[in-house]
């Protein structure tokens, strides 16, 4: 445990040292500096305007977050229950995966105009599809002596997902939930900064536009630290379950 | 293999969707002004190919897109071969290569353009740096995976560290390799037409950000359809490559 205390700490220094650096090479106008960036950061967590955008940002995450997960745990156990479905569906899940989904961004904005619901759509199709894949999945790979147990006890089929499947399937099914989770994040932020009007990517854009690298650095490392609080909740979240 | 049952099944529901989507959009329950039938999106990618008005626009992509592969492929395998022979070092950047995906690389994105300018320096180092990591991770398991056995075989053979990296260790570690540049292909995609939607100058993502604002469905469907048609062929190809790889050499 204190060797990676003493590691995390190596990181950090390493990364300030080299923006501090990167900062003296090209100067202001391009990158602000450390401590500017930070008592920047230490204001705007005082304004309300930031935290107005926060708002909207959350507000959008939590709705998408809640959409997403459960669409992808229905969808990926209801074609994970059969052999024959998933094998169909593996590939097709795993090629809309692939495909950069910012460009279903105007379809999305088409359909849902300018809104909160626009944002909310765009996240759900980030963070569905990495939850069914690893729902599908982890109910395939049950253990098949799970399963004739199940049948043996002549469980119903619902009594079947809720008391073998799920809980042989949990650890798999949480890490889909934690990369979908980041994923729905990120496609929110991605949705701000392409058109919005609230929310911190797009205070982040406006930043950018005006050229106010301060706020832009500042906005930045904010955001960048609330992923990786996020994310390392989930792992917390994940291992507690795992041990259990 | 292309005729097995499951093959069958699965080109059934995809010529399904689109043929449900091509009689939503006709019957007009899904708005002209929304989305245009598949066909006419088909016709429009046609006429846009044929016309050659924007090959500019796809050249400008293309080339930053490989730009981009070259450079996350090049140096994720070697920053990921340096880690992976200094355990010391891996140990401090382990917790950020692992945060990496969790967090929006793209928020940085508006740092790239205060930095480099709007044009194909931002979009290239965009894409490099959201598709490198996915190449380090995956060159480390790859090197982690290769069995004791084959560094016996190398030291039984009397092989220089040259030939054991190419003969013996490349091959070995291939197939998470492949799943690596396939990532990388996949992130550096994704990086460039987002920075192309968000500011840019040219490129496909622009052309498709171009035709939602000014209300032309043809030009930003048929775009959209070259996209997704092309990213869906690369990644189906390198899926299958390492498929093959993984049963070839592959304990996964």
């Amino acid at each position: 445990m204190k060797a990676r205390a003493i590691d995390a700490a190596l990181l950090a220094a390493g990364f300030l040292a080299g923006w501090q650096l990167l900062y003296w090479l090209v100067g202001a106008d391009v990158v602000s500096s450390p401590l500017a960036t930070l008592s920047r950061a230490v204001t705007l967590l005082q304004s309300q305007n930031f935290w107005h955008d926060v708002a909207g940002t959350g507000l959008a995450f939590a709705y998408a977050c809640l959409i997403g997960v459960l669409g992808g745990l229905v969808l990926g156990l209801l074609l994970g229950l059969n052999r024959f479905v998933s094998d169909v569906a593996d590939p097709i899940l795993g090629s809309i995966y692939s495909i950069p989904k910012i460009t279903l961004y105007p379809i999305i904005l088409l359909i849902f105009g300018l809104s909160l619901a626009a944002k909310v759509a765009f996240g759900v199709i980030h963070g569905i599809f990495p939850v069914a894949i690893f729902t599908m999945n982890a109910v395939r790979n049950v253990a098949p002596v799970h399963r004739r147990t199940a049948k043996a006890l002549r469980l119903s089929p619902f009594a079947t997902v809720a008391t073998v499947l799920a809980p042989a399937a949990l650890p798999e099914i949480l890490a889909g939930v934690r990369i979908g989770i980041a994923v729905t994040l990120l496609g929110i932020l991605i949705a701000e900064l392409f058109a919005a009007s609230s929310g911190l990517g797009f205070a982040l854009i406006r930043a950018t536009d005006v050229h106010n690298v301060v706020d832009t650095f500042a906005l930045t490392l904010l955001v960048f630290l609330f992923a990786v609080a996020v994310n390392a909740l989930l792992h917390a979240t994940e291992r507690r379950v795992r041990k259990t | 293999m292309p005729f097995s049952k499951v093959g069958l099944a699965r080109a059934a529901v995809i010529v399904a969707a689109f043929v449900a989507l091509e009689i939503l959009c006709r019957a007009g329950i899904i708005p002209r002004a929304t989305m245009i039938p598949p066909t006419e999106m088909a016709a429009a990618l046609w006429q846009i190919l044929e016309s050659g008005r924007a090959n500019a626009d796809i050249a400008f992509t293309l080339v930053n897109t490989l730009a981009a592969i070259g450079l996350s492929v090049f140096w994720g395998f070697w920053l990921g071969a340096a880690l992976h022979a200094l355990p010391r070092l891996r140990r401090v950047f382990e917790p950020l290569l692992s945060a990496y995906y969790a967090v929006p690389v793209f928020v940085f994105y508006p740092l790239f353009i205060v930095a480099f300018g709007v044009g194909r320096t931002a979009l290239i180092v965009m894409g490099a740096m959201f598709g490198v990591v996915a190449m380090i991770v995956n060159t480390m398991t790859g090197l982690d995976r290769v069995p004791a056995v084959i560094a016996r075989t190398a030291s039984v053979l009397r092989l220089g560290p040259l030939r054991r990296l190419v003969l013996l260790r490349l091959p070995a570690a291939s197939p998470h390799l492949v799943t690596g540049v396939k990532l990388a292909v996949a992130y550096a995609v994704i990086g460039i037409v987002a920075g192309e939607f968000i500011l840019s100058t040219a490129g496909i993502g622009k052309r498709i950000a171009f035709g939602y604002q000014d209300f032309d469905n043809r030009t930003m469907y048929g775009m959209l359809l070259l996209l997704l048609l092309a990213v869906m062929i690369v990644n189906g190809a390198l899926s299958h490559w390492e498929k093959r790889l993984h049963l070839r050499f592959g304990q996964s």
